[in-house]
Order: structure tokens, then sequence, then C-alpha cells
């Protein structure tokens, strides 16, 4: 039976992972305490009483070891901290401090474990306990997942509390108060008289004292700043145009670089010239790099405009040169050879749709770019003894590793200054683009040299989501839906992106059938089987991977079943779903949308999905309009539980900024190939959503789930099917590929 | 090539045909111009020229035609415009890539047309892409910047 055979993959992995632990740093080393990055290079004076607590007589550093790519997580971490260190985080100074093993993000390894977010049993949890110590102890720190939250809320508060109490027993050491009858307050420690003392005039001190750790944290109702609405602390910076970003990095002498590349990624060059390159104005170099040749002028323009004088003859890449041929080889990828999982497999899936009236589907999504606002850029100053680098990224250990790989040098000697990104949406889990500048940098010691990519290259030289097809056969009866059988197919994202960052980790592709295998249903005659087609071009990590194409596939056949059974999208959905924290997302979308069924009135449509990814459960509900410009979307209506909510406005921009990513992108947006180039190179062939067509948005976290999760992408996934089920009740017309501007205009 | 930007003179030798975006960002370090696309789709380069919004990566360094504002010129942090207080009180940006743009549109906008409707706002705003998804926050701000500025 099915469920033995899911049993038995899972003993599998949990063995890898157990041999991964354990051979690889034997007990002593999982026991063993992380160490303290800060420590090394404190000067006499200075006390890092955490790893993310600095306190000098000259001010408080907080380190901030999670990218901010505009999901504000900067400001979130630093909330975090000064919520038990009773300090007002605009008087402390922000700092992404450097790769270090004590950053480790263990959610995310926990959370890659093949079982849904929503079960917790016996052996989900023992996995999962076993990945967090397996992320720890290779020091995994990176940003992405939605787990910055989830995996840091805890460490940070604990950090600030054990601070705090580290600075009263340094305070309780000079006065003799003992630390019990102390009492801190904005930067300050209180002695019963009402003697105020500064921390940084306590720094020295504390110190000197081992810190303490033995720490209770405040409960909810104690909190002055958590989840109540508060200014992000980039928000200034951001509305006065005071925010450096990593492209925006000025130093002295620096030059300007930038690459061009083989637009059929992967492919090798034959050949180049550079002697009309070289003959322009301002260039002062061409350097081969990674997958193409780099200028370095004086300016940025002088720089783009010789890369377009580059004469290359470029060996075209292995894989299928056009989406016709690659759509082809993903049909044809649908057997038992490239069968990579069946992580859903319940009831008897066959021998219901054998007796029954068979209804199928085949749906698609198309590859997209990143296409973060700010295109990829990093600085590199190589000298004899140190390489520094500024740069956005979420992966500074693997950017830091790179480094010392390309340059011979030490670890040590490697300093990396993490800048805020303008957006990556996943782009920045790559660090090709910092490896290049590294490279361009090295045949130039002492210089530093800015490389940026041209919007051109950053779109022609993305690591697209790739595309992705299912099909989908069901059955209903008696006004229900009986079986439901998914086949979700595209090349393995682990594959690709772990090979070019990690190692490739055993076990099948769980990301290939996220969004799918993990949805909390109960169908009794329910499977969901993934099949990873061979590799095209190097794919990447887009915002919620794997479940940005899955939920749209899912939830959009689960509305067909629905449909042609005659339920009620919502009460179907309801009585499938046993999982309290996502029936109570559903019933409070409901409300807020006062839900009576998908029709709305005439030239109007509604339409209903819901996803439970990076452990949130979402649903969304929206209303559309036919107008003589086409499709208008009037409201989206969002319901989301992500426990509790330290950050409550920024968490409302998250959900309508991801839900706005995931309507834009379907409705506007592919990526096509032809020859083995991307033909979209810029905005005006993919814009993704415009301000005309933004609807209004309605957002309600409802804060009752017991686990706290991140918001950065959980309402990505179901605003695609929710769309096209709004357009289905609002057209009769079920779409079933994306982008729907193929098939519907929009106003 | 002499340029006036927010009230100062600068001076830079750089080629007539060279995008006024490229000359700010790498000839005078004024980095707040933002660079996405160079083909006037994501409007990230926006600065007023002679008071009015332009795209700098489509004007040649020779056809300046007026003064330059950039958002420096508009206000600081200690000295807010009417527009960057609105977009602080709604907490507009994410990434904030694109804010200096999208306020330097706004507030073209404003100074053309006080009291817009949502049409209006979609009109001229539309030109200013925003991949995080900021423009509900937009309308909301663009809204109450109106407002305040009818007040004064």
């Amino acid at each position: 039976m099915g469920r033995a055979r899911t049993i038995a993959r899972r003993s599998f992995l949990i063995g890898s992972a157990a041999i991964l632990g354990g051979v690889a740093f034997g007990a002593y080393f999982v026991s063993r305490p992380t160490p303290n990055p800060l420590l090394d290079g404190l000067a006499e004076g200075e006390a890092a009483l955490t790893p993310f607590v600095r306190i000098t007589p000259d001010g408080i550093t907080l380190i901030v070891p999670r990218a901010d790519v505009g999901q504000g997580i900067a400001s979130t971490q630093a909330m975090l901290i000064a919520e038990e260190l009773d300090i007002d985080p605009r008087t402390g100074t922000l700092d992404p401090g450097q790769p270090h093993q004590a950053y480790f993000n263990g959610i995310i390894a926990a959370e890659s474990m093949p079982f849904p977010a929503w079960e917790h049993g016996a052996v989900a949890n023992t996995v999962r306990d076993v990945m967090m110590n397996v992320a720890r102890l290779t020091g995994s720190q990176f940003t992405g997942g939605s787990s910055s939250v989830a995996d840091l809320h805890e460490t940070l508060r604990r950090a600030g509390a054990t601070a705090r109490e580290t600075l009263k027993a340094a305070a309780s050491a000079r006065t003799g108060v003992p630390r019990a009858d102390l009492r801190t307050e904005d930067g300050h420690v209180l002695l019963p008289d009402g003697t105020r003392i500064a921390y940084i005039e306590l720094a020295a001190e504390a110190a000197a004292i081992e810190p303490v750790t033995n720490v209770t944290l405040r409960p909810a109702s104690d909190w002055t700043r958590l989840g109540k609405p508060y200014q992000r602390l980039d928000i200034v910076a951001k509305s006065t145009g005071t925010q450096e970003y990593g492209i925006d990095v000025v130093l002295p002498g620096m030059l300007h670089a930038t690459v061009r590349a083989n637009p059929g990624r992967g492919g090798a060059m034959a050949s180049y010239s550079a002697d009309a390159a070289l003959a322009m104005q301002g260039v002062r170099s061409v350097v081969t790099v990674n997958e193409g040749l780099a200028v370095s002028a004086d300016n940025t323009w002088f720089a783009f405009q010789a890369a377009q004088a580059l004469v290359v003859e470029w060996v075209p890449p292995d894989y299928p040169a056009s989406s016709t041929e690659m759509w082809q080889a993903l049909s044809d990828a649908r057997t038992d050879e490239f069968r990579n999982s069946r992580l859903r497999d319940d009831g008897d899936v066959e021998a219901t749709l054998a007796a029954a009236s068979v209804i199928d589907a085949e749906y698609r999504a198309p590859f997209l770019a990143h296409a973060a606002l700010e295109p990829l850029s990093a600085t590199v100053l190589v000298e004899a003894d140190r390489v520094q680098i500024w740069t956005a990224t979420q992966i500074p250990a693997v950017v830091r590793d790179a480094a010392v790989a390309l340059t011979g040098l030490d670890p040590s000697q490697v300093t990396l200054h993490v800048l805020p990104a303008g957006g990556s949406f996943g782009r920045r889990l790559d660090h090709d683009y910092v490896v290049q500048a590294i490279q361009i940098a090295a045949t130039m010691p002492g210089t530093p040299i800015k490389t940026t990519w041209s919007r051109e290259e950053d779109m022609t030289h993305d690591y697209p989501r790739p595309l992705h097809m299912a099909v989908g056969r069901g059955a209903v009866g008696n006004g229900r839906v009986l079986a439901y059988d998914l086949d979700s197919i595209s090349p393995s994202l682990i594959s690709s992106w772990f090979g070019r960052i990690f190692i490739v980790p055993p076990g099948p592709d769980t990301m290939l059938v996220w969004g799918a295998f993990d949805q909390p249903y109960a169908i009794p005659n329910y499977r969901v089987t993934g099949y990873a087609a061979p590799p095209m071009m190097p794919v990447g990590s887009w915002r919620s991977p794997g479940a940005c194409s899955n939920s749209f596939f899912h939830e959009s056949f689960l509305s067909e079943l629905i449909h042609a059974a005659g339920a009620d999208p919502l009460e179907e959905r309801l009585r499938l779903i046993a999982d309290s924290d996502s029936r109570r997302v559903l019933e409070a979308v409901g409300e807020m949308s006062n839900w009576a069924g998908a029709d709305i009135g005439p030239g109007r449509g509604r339409g209903i999905a819901f996803a439970h990814t990076h452990g949130v459960p979402v649903a969304e509900v929206i209303d559309v309009t036919m107008t003589d410009r086409g499709i208008r979307i009037d409201e989206v209506w969002i319901a989301a539980d992500c426990g509790t909510v330290f950050d409550p406005v920024n968490a409302e921009a998250q959900l309508t900024g991801a839900a706005i990513f995931g309507l834009g992108h379907a409705m506007n947006c592919e990526l096509t190939y032809e020859g083995h180039a991307v033909q979209q190179t810029n905005f005006d062939a993919f814009e993704g959503m415009r301000l005309h067509q933004t609807p209004q948005f309605h957002t309600r976290l409802l804060g009752r789930a017991e686990r706290v999760r991140g918001l950065g992408e959980p309402a990505t996934a179901p605003a695609a099917p929710a769309l096209a089920d709004a357009i289905f009740a609002a057209t009769g017309e079920r779409l079933r590929e994306m982008p729907f501007s193929k098939s519907v205009d929009f106003a | 090539m002499d340029l006036t930007i927010n009230g100062t003179s600068h001076t830079v030798d750089l080629p007539d045909d060279m995008p006024l975006l490229w000359a700010l960002r790498d000839g005078l370090n004024i980095t707040s111009v933002k660079y996405g696309c160079g083909i006037a789709q994501c409007g990230a380069c926006t600065v007023h020229i002679g008071g009015e919004a332009v795209r700098s990566c489509q004007v040649a360094l020779a056809d300046v035609w007026g003064e330059i504002t950039t958002i420096e010129g508009l206000g600081t942090p200690e000295a807010l415009h009417a527009v960057q207080e609105a977009w602080i009180e709604h907490q507009v940006a994410q990434c904030g890539y694109c804010q200096s743009g999208q306020i330097l549109q706004a507030a073209d906008l404003l100074a053309r047309n006080p009291e817009p409707t949502d049409d209006d706002i979609d009109a001229v705003m539309s030109g200013n892409l925003c991949r995080c998804g900021t423009y509900p926050r937009i309308r909301a701000a663009v809204h109450a910047a109106a407002s305040a500025m009818r007040e004064v």
C-alpha cells in the first residue's frame, strides 16, 4: 500500500540525516555550545554578551544576520532583541555581521523534510530536530523560505534578555545592589534610588563577567513594542533617498565593470575579440570570467557600451533550445523513469478512477524571472592579504567560501559588507554575480571594482523559476470529491540550485511537489506524484518555490472537481479539511468577503483558493468584473495564520505584496526561449503588476496558530488559482495555463 | 558640462550622449537616482528637470534643459516634503529601491493636480514599477499627501 511505501522512503531519509549528523560531527560536537563570533576582535572595554549584541563605550550594535531584501527583516530582528534589551532600537546600530555558525538557519532545514508542515507526529518532529542540528553544525546561514522570524524570534529575544541581565549583573557588582532589585529602561540600568547607569558605561564591566544565560522571556502581555504598530527602522531612509543599497557603493579610485555572458546559459565561449571594446572611451580592461567576459571602465555606462561591442562566438548549451521543445521534454518525463516522489498516497486512487467517470485536465506554469528592481551588483577590493566584498546576498557564508576559493586567502581574511537589497524574490540565494565580481577585482589588486549587470543581463542570466506542468485526474460523486490524482512535472529545482551552492541532498525533491503533496485535505482517494524532468537551463528558487506553480495546479483542479460535483467551493474545502488552523482561515475569509458562492452577479465572478505553505495556512477570495477594456480585479480578501505577529504593519505589507507578486506574474509574465536565449529581456516585456491593475485588499491575521511562522511568501501561492477561479466564475472559461494574458485581456 | 542639481552647480566632464542617470550616479555619486531598466519602463531613475518628472535614463547629458531636482532636493530626513511625510506615515517602502522615483513622480502629480482621483493616480503612477507590490500604500499615501498639501 501507499502508506507503507511512504514510510519506507521517510525511513531512508531519517537514516541519512542521522548519519550526516553523527559521522560528521560526533556526539561531543553536537552538544557543544555554538561559539560567539563577536568575541574575536573586541577592544578593551567592549562587550559582546551574545552573538547578537555588542556594547562599546560609543554605542550599542545589534547583529541582524538575516538579509533584508525588502521584507523588513532587519527591523524585525532589531525589534525582537530590543524588546528584551530595553532599548529604543533607533538608538542602536544594525549590523548584518560576518557569516558564522552562530547565525545558522535551523527551521529551513527542518521544514524541507518530506512532511507536510501541519503534521506533527513523532517521526516528523524527530527528523526536524535532527535537521535543526545538522544546520547548526554546518553553520548553514541563509535567508529564505519565510524562515527568519520562525527561526530566530526566540533566539533574538533570548539574546536581548541575556544582554540585559548581564548588564544588570555588572551594575550589581558595581553598586552592591542585588540584581533582583535592579530594573532596566531605555538603555539604562535603574537603581532603586532612581540612579540611572547607561548600558554603554557598563560595557567593560559586563565584558569581564560570565553572561547571565538563565533568563525568562517576557510574556506577550508585557511587550511594549512587539505586536504593536511601529515604524520600520529603514522607512525614513527609504523615503528620502538616503538608504544605501549594494549597487550604490562608492569607494575612492573605484572602477565600474559589467559582464557579458552566453545568452544560452551554461554554454561555453568558443572565441572572442575585445579589440573594438578596448578602443572605446574609458575602457580599462576586458577579462574572462565565469560564463563569459567582463569589461571594466571609468563608469558603468562606458562598461555597458563596451560590453555590446565585444565580438563573441558562443557555444550553445546541450539542453532543448526553444520553449516548444522544453514543454515537450516535460510532457515526455511523465514516466516511471523520471518518477521522483509519491509523498501523498491515500486510499485507492486507481480503483476509484477505474469505477468512475474520470475528469482530467492539464496545467502549465512558465519560466519566470526574479527581476528584482535593483540589478545584480557587487563591489570587490582584492588586496595581498585581504578581500572585501560589498553586496546584497542571502547566502553570506557561501559568498565567503567562494572568495576563499577564488583568492586562496583564509576565511578570516574575507570581510563581507552585506547591504540591503533592492528586492530579491529568491535571486540572491545564488552568488554567480559575486563570483564574477571577485574574478574581475582579482585581476586588479588594490583597485575596488563595482560590477553591475545591465537589466538585459539580469533577465537573460537569471536562474528562473522552472517551467512546471501537471496532469490531474479525478472523480466526484454524491456532491463530493471522491478521488484526486495529480502528477507534477518539472526539472528538479533542488538538484539545480543546491548543486550550485551546497550539495544535492539525498531523497526526493520535496520542493518539486510543495504546495501539492502537503495540503491538508482529507480526500478519501488522494495521490500526488512528482516527476523530475531532465535538467534544462539552471533554475532557481522563486518566491514560494514549487508552491507558486503547484498551488495553481492543485487548487485549480480541486475547484474543477468541486464544480463538477456541484458543491460550494468554500463549503467543500471546509468539509475536506480537518486541520483547525486551516479551517479557521477559510472560515475567516468567508466571513470577511460575505461568501455566498461564486456567483456575484452578471459580468462578475468570485474565486477562492487555499494553500498551506511555509507552515502558514492562507485563504484568498478574489472578485473580478468584466469591463470593456478587459477583466478587472476589484477586491482581494486574504486570511492567514502565522501564529504570533510581531510586526503587524509589515506583516500586512508582506501579505498584500506577496499576493500582488503572485497575481501580477500569473496575469502578465512569462519567459520564453528561442535558440536558448530568453526573449523577454526588460520590463517592456516582463512587468508584473502595475498600479492601474492593483485591486483593493482586505487582510486578516488570525494569530491563533501555535507555531510562529514567516509571511514573505505564503500569500503568493493561492493568488493565481483564486484569480483563475474568479475568471471561471465570470466567464465560464477555466484558465489552465499561466500567464492568463495568453487567454484573456486584463483592464 | 555644467549642471544645476538641487540648487548647486556641478561640472562634469562626460560625453554629450551619456544618459543623465549615469552622470548623476557614477559622475557625481548621487546614488539616490536608481538604475532599474535603462529604457524608461520602470521609473526608478525619475528626477525633476525644470520641475517636471522625467526618466533620467532617457535624457542625454547635452539635452538637459533646466535645473535638476533629485529626492534630496525635494526633502531631507530633517525637513521632509509632504509626499515623503505621507510615504513614512503609510510605511510604503518595502525594498524601497523604486521609492525615490515614486515620490518624485507623485510630487509632480500633486503639483499639477492637487486633488487627484484614483484614476488620475493610476494614469500618472503606473509608469513607476514596484516589484515588491507596495501599490495599495502608494495610492493611500498620494491621497494623504494631497490632503496635507491642500491644508497648508
